[in-house]
């Protein structure tokens, strides 16, 4: 399996997702500059946390317009894999390709923790080795994360069954206690929560890997199908 | 003569030396030149001459102070570069700008040496947090200010310290340090070597901003400050992290020759240190700097001190390869200047000679050097005073412990740490609040271990042996960890040098830190002095900030201070004295800060560390912290609360309980250790004649203490941890 | 009475976040674009006061609280 980490100016989670898929997995990963035209060959697609192009005016707003999103919007559309961690998240808001928008935590501080969530569904390629209604702790590190969306929006996608993850103890003041969602087609998943920094026990943790686990699963299913 | 001199600084004998050194009057640029750089920000002109002091070598010092940062062998081919620096002046007129433009300023330190910037830590100090609404802003702001800029760039930030002491009611301190990764091969210097090499600049344009930030570090603060106002700037953590990536990406390509960051002084330091380091000479012209503003002159050009700006030295022919990979990252390299061998620095502006100096003249090399008198202040020896009597015995002691935990020093500090970002990068192994950070070495199965330590009420009332303390206490830090000490850098926070007992304080602390790195064998490797931190002739408590750097030769075996399982044994390592000069406890329950400073043997200490070292190496601890501010009580306390464990100790003594129980005796540890581990560790307790006392057991959910039989505190720990969480947030409402 | 604070960087002062947006927009085509600087509007109602009070009171918010007069400048509009 083939991974692909996207690399913004400002991005600064991307060695931390290169590692957990190199160094944790096992797989193939590389790392996708932002003025990229074409992702050919990747399997799924990973946009890390930081603070692309200074998260200056809005968190996202800039990296929106990034040649690579292009072509991060024909890889989702294909039905493949993409995942927005933190950052990411900010930008597939900014982008359409997940509803909604995260403005700055409820009392104005970047928190950075390790939080329990509650796992809300598993019937997803991002979820499916974790039990649903489990309680998973994971690592947050955001200023701006605080999940906003319509009544409409959030009804749908509750409808849907879009959310994956919730906060236990809402720590920011996102909506319905949101701390991940994906996309109608569940193949696009934004999450504000670092899986990536729970993948090893030496780092007090290795709630996050079964995610990157899922994924595998899903991918090797989809392979079998084919 | 030129009598502007005193404008910019300069004293009539250094103008007199002006005069020597250029054979002439001096032109308004040139004077400016060597006003900031021999302000004492720059030049450490009364600084200068006690750093003999130090030990500064040793097998494993691969680079010691007068670069941009220190380095230290770890092994494997894998080096350590770090240093702190101070941006003490700038975070108390704008805290959050100040604070942020600290960190990147230390960042840069480290990239320029060639390393990956791996980690950052803080030292902050701050006046009365509890009365003051203006302290309560600085706190906040410089606390948002260092998670601002170290949070955008991605290096966490994993360890440091926050006290509070009216000292520094009008002096705010805010030191920053960084630390860094790198392969011994891969060390650059800022070296202006190698004659026709291309200078080039790469990073943000000069503005106006920042004017003599150098030189404003070097005055007492005033109402005046607010016309210095310009000095402070607004941080771009995005254009750093673009800036910082593209060093290292270029210094993998060999093209580089050396590197500098514009600091303080900005191009004017830049240019006459890596000349002075390399070949001797330069000539830059000011016109080809990118310039932000219209109608700039060259003497705002040589003195902006606009953050995250570099210098590159680049190989003759090698230009547009450097300029294809700033560009690549969205930035800009001009070559603004070439290296000579004529011993000048050369400003010109165009075709027209702005500056014309020697080059090594405006270095510390060839700045002003002083011996400032010093003499004893009166308070010295009467501070040292303190009768038992004058101590009252608590009455409560459930009461008196939970106002000394819940006290600013004391409590939690994690309304603070949990606003930086610890744990990015993914090494992250032992995080904030712990007596060390510990951070993996990805490839190897090393780690290092990080600290910052300072207990400035000690070097106030015993300077020497307050400072010796300060590196003891940051080696006991990490030796807990199970890690080896290795080198430290030091942030020397203190009063006017031009104040004979100032200038005592800060000699004394200088001979204390010398005695004690040399007698762990930890170098000084680089550091920083702040002076004039003083508001209307009252000074801060002489502060040098202890950063300290240790290896873990296997990570698997690192140590943590928190109690892990009930049933535990717990054992004080160490002995406790009647020792209450100078202690939290005296200062927080009865206003007193005075009494002597708690003995300590180097002897003693050393061979305790090396007892810890050894037990961590056997596996036998299950948990190490080192006893400080608080005393005894407080360790056991901090022990309890990751967990929520609880301990059941018996003490038996001949001293006053609450000299059993807050007394700060030196060179002590709480240990735990399983049952089945206890009979190996006596015996090698034994073997090295460890002064020891089983204290009791880690047991579920109470804290309990009991002298001399009788039971004095007894607490549920959950309501303990709360009280103790909870008490700094509270506070900043 | 209401009123708008503008809170803006002294021109002297470096505005990273507008370089980079400048930079953006450059990006999307606006090469035109010279210069872009950043600010804060915060918009305030007064109750019942007169001209000269809000302005009075005005003028000591900016310099207490609203902005930081080290790198920042403000402008105020009473409606």
């Amino acid at each position: 399996m083939k991974f692909g980490v996207i690399v913004f100016p400002g991005s600064n989670c991307d060695i931390d997702c290169f590692y957990a898929v190199k160094d944790v997995l096992g797989h193939e990963v590389e790392y996708i500059w932002h003025d990229t035209e074409k992702l050919n060959g990747f399997d799924c697609i990973i946009l890390p946390g930081g603070f692309s192009y200074g998260d200056y005016l809005r968190c996202g707003a800039v990296a929106r317009f990034s040649r690579v999103m292009a072509a991060v919007k024909e890889h989702a559309a294909a039905g493949k894999l993409v995942i927005g961690i933190c950052n990411g998240f900010q930008v597939l808001t900014e982008v359409g390709l997940l509803p909604g928008a995260l403005v700055r935590n409820k009392n104005l501080k970047f928190i950075c923790d390790t939080v329990p969530l509650k796992v809300e569904a598993n019937d997803s390629p991002f979820t499916s080795l974790y039990q649903k209604g489990e309680i998973i702790n994971i690592p947050i590190a955001h200023g701006e994360g605080n999940y906003v969306a319509d009544e409409e929006t959030l009804k749908k996608m509750k409808e849907n069954g879009q959310i994956l993850f919730t906060y236990v103890d809402n720590p920011n003041g996102s909506m319905s206690d949101i701390a991940g969602i994906c996309n109608e087609g569940r193949n696009v998943l934004g999450m504000m929560p670092h899986p990536e920094r729970a993948c090893e026990d030496i780092l007090g943790n290795s709630d996050g890997k079964r995610l990157f686990e899922s994924i595998l699963n899903a991918l090797e299913g989809s392979l079998k199908n084919e | 003569m030129n009598n502007s001199y005193e404008a910019v600084g300069i004293t009539e004998n250094e103008y007199k030396k002006i005069l020597e050194y250029l054979n002439r009057e001096p032109n308004e640029l040139e004077l400016n030149m060597y006003g900031v750089m021999w302000s004492e920000h720059c030049s450490y002109k009364h600084s200068r001459g006690l750093f003999r002091h130090f030990p500064t070598t040793g097998e494993r010092v691969l680079q010691g102070p007068g670069e941009n940062a220190g380095i230290i062998d770890i092994g494997d081919n894998l080096a350590i570069a770090m240093k702190i620096e101070s941006h003490n002046h700038p975070s108390a007129v704008e805290p959050y700008q100040g604070a942020a433009t600290g960190v990147g300023g230390i960042i840069r330190d480290i990239f320029a040496m060639g390393a990956r910037p791996i980690a950052l830590l803080n030292s902050l100090r701050f006046g009365d947090v509890e009365e003051s609404e203006r302290v309560k802003y600085l706190v906040e702001g410089v606390v948002e200010g260092i998670a601002g800029y170290g949070n955008c760039i991605g290096i966490p930030t994993v360890g440091g310290e926050v006290y509070f002491n009216d000292s520094y009611n009008g002096n705010p301190l805010v030191n920053a340090m960084c630390v860094g990764i790198i392969e011994h091969d891969k060390i650059h210097r800022g070296n202006a070597s190698g004659v026709g090499n291309s200078i080039m600049y790469v990073g943000a344009a000069t503005g106006r901003d920042g004017m003599g930030g150098a030189s404003f570090a070097s005055v007492e603060l005033t109402e005046e400050s607010e016309e210095k106002k310009s000095a402070v700037q607004v941080g771009d953590p995005f254009m750093e992290k673009l800036l910082m990536e593209a060093c290292l990406e270029l210094l993998e390509t060999g093209s580089i020759i050396g590197l500098q960051d514009l600091g303080a002084a900005g191009l004017t330091s830049a240019c006459c240190e890596t000349a002075t380091r390399g070949e001797g000479g330069m000539e830059i012209d000011v016109l080809k700097v990118p310039r932000r503003e219209k109608g700039m002159l060259p003497v705002e050009i040589m003195l902006s001190e606009s953050q995250e700006r570099m210098l590159l030295i680049v190989e003759k022919g090698r230009e547009s390869e450097v300029t294809e990979i700033v560009e690549k990252w969205g930035l800009h390299a001009i070559t603004i200047g070439t290296v000579t061998d004529n011993g000048r620095l050369i400003v010109k502006e165009g075709d027209r000679i702005a500056a014309d100096m020697p080059a090594y003249s405006l270095d510390s090399s060839g700045a002003p050097k002083y011996y400032k008198e010093y003499e004893e202040p009166q308070y010295y020896q009467e501070l040292k005073q303190l009768q038992q009597e004058e101590i009252k015995e608590p009455q409560d002691y459930n009461e008196t412990f939970m106002q000394l935990l819940t006290s600013p020093n004391l409590c939690s500090k994690e309304w603070v740490y949990k606003q930086y970002d610890h744990m990015v990068r993914t090494s992250t192994v032992v995080k904030p609040g712990s007596d060390a950070a510990v951070l993996r070495v990805r490839g190897t199965k090393k780690g290092i271990a990080l600290t910052v330590d300072c207990n400035s009420r000690y070097c106030y009332l015993d300077p020497r042996l307050g400072s010796s303390i300060a590196v003891v206490e940051a080696a006991r830090n990490l030796v807990c960890s199970g890690a080896k000490p290795l080198a430290i850098t030091d942030g020397l926070n203190f009063g006017s040098p031009e104040k004979p007992d100032r200038f005592w304080q800060f000699r004394e602390a200088v001979i204390g830190i010398g005695e004690a790195c040399r007698e762990l064998d930890t170098p000084v490797i680089s550091g920083n002095v702040s002076f004039y931190n003083e508001t209307e002739s009252q000074a801060i408590y002489p502060t040098p900030m202890i950063g300290m750097v240790g290896v873990i030769e296997d990570i698997d075996k690192s140590c943590t201070m928190d109690f892990k399982e009930a049933g535990d044994i717990v054992i004080l390592l160490g002995e406790t004295k009647n020792e209450l000069g100078g202690s939290e406890y005296l200062s927080r329950l009865h206003g007193l800060e005075k009494g002597k400073v708690p003995t300590l043997s180097f002897g003693l200490e050393k061979k305790l560390q090396a007892f810890i070292l050894t037990a961590i190496e056997k596996g036998l601890l299950r948990s190490a912290h080192d006893i400080s501010e608080g005393g005894l009580a407080v360790a056991l306390a901090e022990g309890c609360m990751e967990k929520g464990l609880g301990v059941d100790i018996q003490i038996q003594t001949k001293l006053r309980r609450d000299v059993a129980l807050f007394s700060e005796s030196q060179s002590r540890f709480v240990v735990s250790c399983s049952t089945e581990a206890l009979t190996e560790l006596q015996q090698l307790m034994a073997q090295q004649e460890i002064p020891n006392e089983i204290l009791g057991k880690v047991t579920g959910e109470d804290f309990k203490i009991s002298v001399n039989n009788s039971d004095i505190v007894t607490l549920k720990v959950k309501d303990m941890k709360a009280a103790w969480r909870g008490a700094f947030k509270c506070l900043m409402k | 009475m209401k009123a708008k604070v503008y809170v803006t960087l002294k021109k002297s002062i470096a505005d990273p976040q507008g370089t980079a947006i400048q930079n953006a927009l450059g990006k999307l085509g606006y090469s035109n674009v010279e210069e872009v600087r950043i600010g804060k509007l915060i918009e305030l109602d007064l109750g019942d006061v007169s001209e000269g009070e809000a302005e009075a009171q005005l003028v000591k918010m900016c310099e207490g609280l609203l902005a930081n007069t080290v790198i920042e400048e403000y402008k105020y509009e009473i409606i």
